[in-house]
């Protein structure tokens, strides 16, 4: 059948069960914007104030609900101010589609107004990009950049059409066919073909090896990394871990693939990492590593890290095996599939002393002090008094890692946080596509007066949206992490870092037409949280706590994961 | 694999790849080796057996960890369907090469005509003041050419860079673990 082609591209949308997508109109998008108009009853967008809180958005969606996010931008700037949205998703593992467009055909190449070579500037920080000249080729493209960000290790994909190829008069053959048939169309064969069409398994033998290794281990310990939450592996992982009985570290990433509040948990590893985790690195015999790459925050030192245990590596991308730290053994797979296979052929361990050693180190987080508002005590407010299946977005720095270390992550996607890539900024976009994916939840987002300050126009989009998000801002005055850095570090010279400035957070707010509350004290934060928490608008609260408050603990970058700089 | 297992001498690898034809796989390609900060030594790039498919050769200066992750990196690329680090020893490698040398008198014409047949090289242009040779070999012969015909004066070079396949039976088609390991993350179905 033949049908526009601005129709297949909304109709390859259905396909993948799309219902909201997330963008910014402009001049060379508008065919598709035009053929948006004729779907808003099926297709939802949402119009953000700037396309990094879009593309922050698509991602915060797709984060929250498992799905691919969607976003829509035009070309040159529309498009480079996906980047730093792009670059998020792609450090994170994210599964997000960005559509972007370009100019047309014949003016490509030639510096027109507002060109820019997208798939040239996406390629380092995309699974795959496309160009589409030709329109026929539209649904194939659709399809496969729909399977490749879903599949295997999850990540953004950018399709960038020309204007050309969008332009009303153009029709190509389509035929609509559901998600779950497409995979067998014709594109996808051909690119499976390249690359073995039988369905992916773990390697057996690796698994035996590895159930041997464990057989042989006294002092276990697991750790949980971002791919268990991507695979939505935390029924496998907790059932691996509880007949594993042994201590489980849970990086950034991790966070909800093994619940915060479950016994065997030691908490955040690595930089601000708790003494029980890092100390377990330091002393176990065997580590198992089930979807993290181990970067520099997690394996601060790597000829150190857990020297004296074997390493065994679980991951679904194998170019993450040995990249970071070597490993005396790996599986490569999904570690939904990985850890289901290992749950059959292992029987129930106990390790009761090694767990006594590495578990009693456990100890709750510094006790809150009376007289003026503290990050604990904040963060006690929203714990008490939000849902516990609240979803936390937060920007990044030191609210980041309290918001990480104080709250008790339940399941995947509950943690909507920028870990690779570090975007400050980041928080009220993935709160906002949070929301709109997640509606019957409760969305928290704690930022930092620094990191709030960078995308605080996507108040307008809480507001026109009536999203009642929650924002908590830490607010200390100062670029809090970078200043804890110079303290600590840089001789307290405290260069660039002191923000003495505006805006008055609270009228900002009330501006945007939302609510807006000071917090000085625990009252005024309770009464701000139950404000906010009555839903009925977004709610912005500026929690003024003191500049000098540090994340602890906190080891170096590069010393021993068990030299702590700060206990 | 623990650290001390690795050679981490310095030399040059020859890196072998097979990638779909598909705009802007190059450049994916390359782009990996600067991103490391590696330099490559040589490219090629040209048509496989296969349709839609093209063979790149790769030669790069590093240590065997280094080429073991510039590797890992290339086999990740959706486009790439296979990367064969190829074994110094039982390797074929070849390359040609066009040197125009200065010969502006009857003496210095002979010499190099000399030489040309000594390393079963070919003429393959002359003018009164240049001859052109073309020579194809392996890399240690071309420079070791090239390094004789300086000396008369050489105007300019062109050289494709090394192509190599491996010695007998095996290729890069091969199935290897690790080559089902990377397929693993890629497919889609």
């Amino acid at each position: 059948m033949k049908i526009r082609a601005t129709k297949a591209i909304m109709e390859c949308l259905l396909e993948q069960e799309v219902d909201t997508v997330f963008g910014y109109p402009g001049g060379t998008i508008l065919n598709l914007y035009d053929e948006l108009y004729h779907y808003q009853d099926k297709i939802r967008h949402v119009l953000t104030a700037h396309e990094q809180g879009a593309s922050h958005a698509a991602d915060g969606y797709a984060r929250a609900t498992g799905k691919v996010g969607v976003c829509f931008a035009t070309s040159g700037p529309g498009a480079t101010n996906l980047t730093t949205g792009i670059a998020t998703a792609f450090m994170d593992s994210s599964p997000v589609v960005f559509l972007t467009c370009n100019v047309t055909e014949s003016l490509l190449g030639r510096d027109t107004f507002q060109e820019v070579d997208i798939t040239g500037i996406a390629m380092p920080i995309t699974k795959a990009t496309y160009l589409v000249r030709d329109a026929q080729t539209i649904p194939d493209i659709m399809r496969q950049a729909f399977a490749v960000a879903a599949t295997g290790r999850p990540g953004p994909v950018l399709i960038d059409l020309l204007k050309s190829v969008t332009f009303p008069n153009v029709e190509i053959d389509y035929e609509f066919i559901p998600w779950g048939e497409n995979r067998q169309c014709r594109s996808l064969r051909e690119y499976s073909a390249h690359h073995g069409l039988k369905a992916p398994e773990p390697d057996m033998e690796d698994i035996d090896t590895l159930v041997e290794l464990i057989g042989r281990s006294q002092r276990p310990m697991l750790l949980c990394g971002g791919g268990v939450v991507r695979g939505r592996a935390h029924r496998e992982f907790r059932t691996f871990a509880e007949k594993m009985d042994c201590p489980v570290a849970i990086t950034i990433m991790g966070a909800g693939g093994l619940s915060g509040g479950h016994e065997l948990t030691t908490g955040m590893v690595g930089m601000h990492g708790s003494r029980a985790s890092n100390e377990a690195i330091a002393r176990c015999d065997l580590l198992i590593v089930v979807g993290s790459r181990l970067n520099d925050r997690v394996a601060l030192n790597p000829p150190s890290f857990a020297s004296q245990a074997k390493i065994v590596h679980i991951d679904i991308d194998r170019s993450e095996i040995d990249k970071n730290v070597l490993t005396d053994h790996h599986i490569v797979g999904s570690a939904r599939r990985v850890l289901s296979l290992l749950n059959e052929k292992i029987p129930q361990y106990s390790h009761p002393e090694w767990k006594e050693e590495i578990l009693s180190m456990k100890r709750e987080l510094s006790a809150p002090r009376e007289e003026t508002l503290t990050h604990s005590q904040v963060l006690k407010v929203i714990q008490r008094m939000a849902p516990r299946d609240t979803i936390v977005a937060t920007d990044v720095g030191q609210h980041q890692m309290w918001s990480i270390q104080h709250f008790h992550f339940d399941y995947p996607g509950q943690l909507l946080t920028s870990g690779g890539f570090g975007t400050m900024g980041f928080g009220l976009g993935a709160a906002i596509g949070a929301k709109m994916g997640c509606p019957e939840k409760t969305v928290v987002h704690t930022t930092g007066d620094g990191c709030f300050r960078m995308n605080c126009h996507e108040l307008a989009t809480v507001e026109h949206y009536n999203l009642p998000i929650i924002t908590v801002i830490f607010n200390n005055g100062a670029l809090g992490m970078v200043r804890q850095w110079q303290n600590l570090i840089y001789g307290k010279r405290f260069s660039q870092t002191t923000l003495d400035r505006g805006p008055d957070f609270v009228k900002l707010a009330e501006a945007y037409g939302l609510k807006g509350f000071r917090a000085t004290n625990v009252q005024e934060m309770e009464l701000a949280m139950a404000e906010g928490l009555i839903g009925d608008r977004g709610c912005v609260i500026d929690a003024v706590i003191d500049q000098d408050e540090m994340v602890s603990p906190m080891v170096a970058g590069g010393s021993k994961i068990t030299d702590f700089l700060l206990v | 694999m623990k650290k001390a297992e690795f050679n981490m001498e310095k030399k040059a690898y020859t890196l072998s790849l097979l990638v779909q034809d598909s705009p802007g796989v190059l450049s994916q390609v390359v782009r990996l080796f600067s991103r490391k900060g590696y330099n490559i030594e040589s490219i090629t790039s040209g048509s496989s057996n296969e349709p839609g498919v093209t063979r790149v050769t790769i030669v790069i200066l590093a240590d065997e960890l280094m080429v073991g992750q510039i590797a890992a990196q290339c086999r990740k690329l959706l486009p790439v369907m296979a990367v064969k680090i190829l074994d110094e020893a039982t390797s074929l490698k070849r390359e040609y090469a066009l040197i125009k040398v200065l010969t502006p008198d009857r003496h210095s014409r002979d010499e190099v005509m000399q030489m040309t047949s000594i390393f079963r090289a070919n003429i393959i242009d002359v003018s009164l003041e240049t001859l052109t040779v073309a020579i194809f070999g392996d890399k240690d012969k071309t420079d070791a050419f090239e390094e004789l015909l300086r000396e008369f004066g050489v105007l300019e070079i062109a050289r494709t860079g090394t192509i190599a396949l491996e010695r007998g039976r095996s290729t890069i088609y091969d199935d290897t673990k690790l080559k089902e390991e990377y397929d693993y993350g890629k497919n889609v179905l």
